[in-house]
């Protein structure tokens, strides 16, 4: 056990921790709004709305994220018409790439996870908020929406984690993520136990955290 | 088309033979976990707290930390570590390890966590009173759990097995970084020397749907033959 390695290495994998946790914030963040908006798609009564977001959850969790970064970066480069629109200002950079491919994919199962949050809610509570005289509108936004991120917060939390593992497959587009960092050290000083052990031990202290913030909002937003 | 033309002209056969080489890894790292979960989860329903804290690392660890640093792991530790091996018994040459195997074994420890979980919770959401039921009419205990805890843990199993696959069969894509010829290896290959990684990796989303699906209807049906009865 090399312990002057791994104490060397903490400094470089703890700065590369912060490109893994912007990736993981950006993704989150625009996955959400992108989850939100199928559910929606997927809850409405036109069948082809509801089939072509069917579609989209159905394609993006069927294969795997490696594949769908590798469409974005490596594929839309391809298109000639692409490269002149203001598009391929963000498409040539891995960064916004890994990006896009995280928030479609976590988008996806986020859809999902609210569908299922939607679709459980009870009815009575519409009932109750149309019977009180309270808009469509308003009982979507006040009503349906707290009640659905309430329902959804456990399987969200394990979707976070998740892409947390997911934003790893940003190092196979030459981005320099924790685990990029971890492979280059592994591969310049042949010592993969002890770096897998200070890596390791990063990305679990980061699903601990996340582990513990879900269950405190979980208590949090509970009826009783 | 042409492009996928089988022969010398096309990409055709060498994606099938990638996509049967995916299955086949697939298939392998599935049982591996199996196995794993057979030591693992009678550990972590073990009432002794070592052997408990034993399990409870495996699946924490292994479920907080990334797959493609775990293929790593066992890319670049696996050879040196059988060569360390190897070294006490006095043999000093390189040694370099299948690549199938390494991938198998690294997705299938992954998986075997996920395994785990999935027939740790099955078994225990099965109701006190089969147990003491089946010891009233005085079944033996090894007994006792093939013919009444295990058909009853598979009906609830399967479902989530079914997830378990599906993980497993997508993570199969990550070990293309060790040069396994796999889908994701042999798109990579074919991109890299007709310059249309678009049509590629296009294609080989096609197949891992096509296997999803197709893997989805075989499990289906394996359901449907255990909630018999339901």
């Amino acid at each position: 056990m090399d312990l002057e390695l791994m104490s060397s290495s903490i400094p470089k994998l703890l700065s590369a921790t912060v490109i893994t946790l912007k990736l993981l914030s950006l993704s989150l963040f625009f996955g959400l709004f992108i989850g939100l908006l199928f559910a929606i798609l997927r809850l409405n009564k036109n069948i082809f709305v509801n089939k072509f977001a069917y579609g989209y959850s159905y394609v993006f969790r069927g294969t795997p994220l490696l594949v769908q970064i590798f469409i974005i970066y490596f594929g839309l480069g391809q298109i000639e018409y692409l490269r002149s629109t203001v598009l391929w200002v963000v498409l040539k950079e891995p960064y916004w790439c890994a990006i896009i491919a995280f928030s479609l994919n976590t988008g996806a199962y986020t859809s999902e996870i609210l569908r299922s949050a939607f679709q459980t809610i009870k009815p009575g509570f519409i009932e109750a908020g149309k019977s009180l005289g309270i808009s469509n509108k308003i009982i979507f936004y006040k009503i349906q929406i707290p009640i659905a991120i309430k329902q959804s917060l456990p399987a969200y939390g394990n979707e976070i984690i998740l892409m947390l593992k997911g934003t790893s497959l940003a190092s196979t587009v030459t981005l320099m993520d924790l685990t990029g960092v971890a492979k280059y050290i592994i591969s310049t000083t042949f010592k993969p136990i002890e770096v897998f052990i200070v890596a390791g031990s990063i990305y679990l202290f980061m699903t601990f955290i996340i582990h513990n913030l879900i269950k405190y909002l979980e208590k949090k937003y509970s009826y009783e | 088309m042409d492009l996928l033309a089988f022969g010398k002209t096309g990409w055709g056969d060498e994606l099938f033979i990638a996509t049967l080489m995916t299955i086949a890894v697939s298939v392998t790292a599935m049982l591996i976990g199996f196995l794993f979960a057979l030591i693992f989860t009678p550990l972590k329903l073990s009432k002794n707290k070592f052997l408990n804290l034993i399990g409870n690392s495996y699946t924490t660890v292994i479920r907080g930390v990334p797959e493609l640093l775990v293929i790593y792991l066992f890319f670049f530790g696996g050879s040196g570590a059988i060569m360390f091996v190897a070294s006490m018994f006095g043999y000093n040459e390189y040694i370099e390890i299948n690549a199938f195997l390494t991938g198998s074994f690294a997705i299938g420890i992954i998986s075997g966590a996920y395994s785990t979980e999935v027939f740790r919770g099955a078994l225990q959401s099965i109701d006190k009173g089969q147990y003491e039921a089946s010891k009233v009419l005085g079944i033996k205990k090894n007994i006792q759990f093939i013919k009444v805890i295990m058909p009853q843990m598979l009906r609830l199993a399967i479902p989530n097995l079914s997830n378990v696959w599906q993980i497993t069969l997508k993570d199969t894509s990550l070990i293309s970084v060790t040069g396994l010829v796999e889908i994701m290896r042999q798109s990579y290959i074919a991109a890299g020397s007709t310059r249309d990684p678009l049509f590629f990796y296009s294609f080989a989303a096609v197949l891992y749907l096509l296997l999803t699906f197709l893997s989805m209807k075989l499990i289906n049906r394996l359901e449907m033959k255990y909630s018999r009865g339901y």
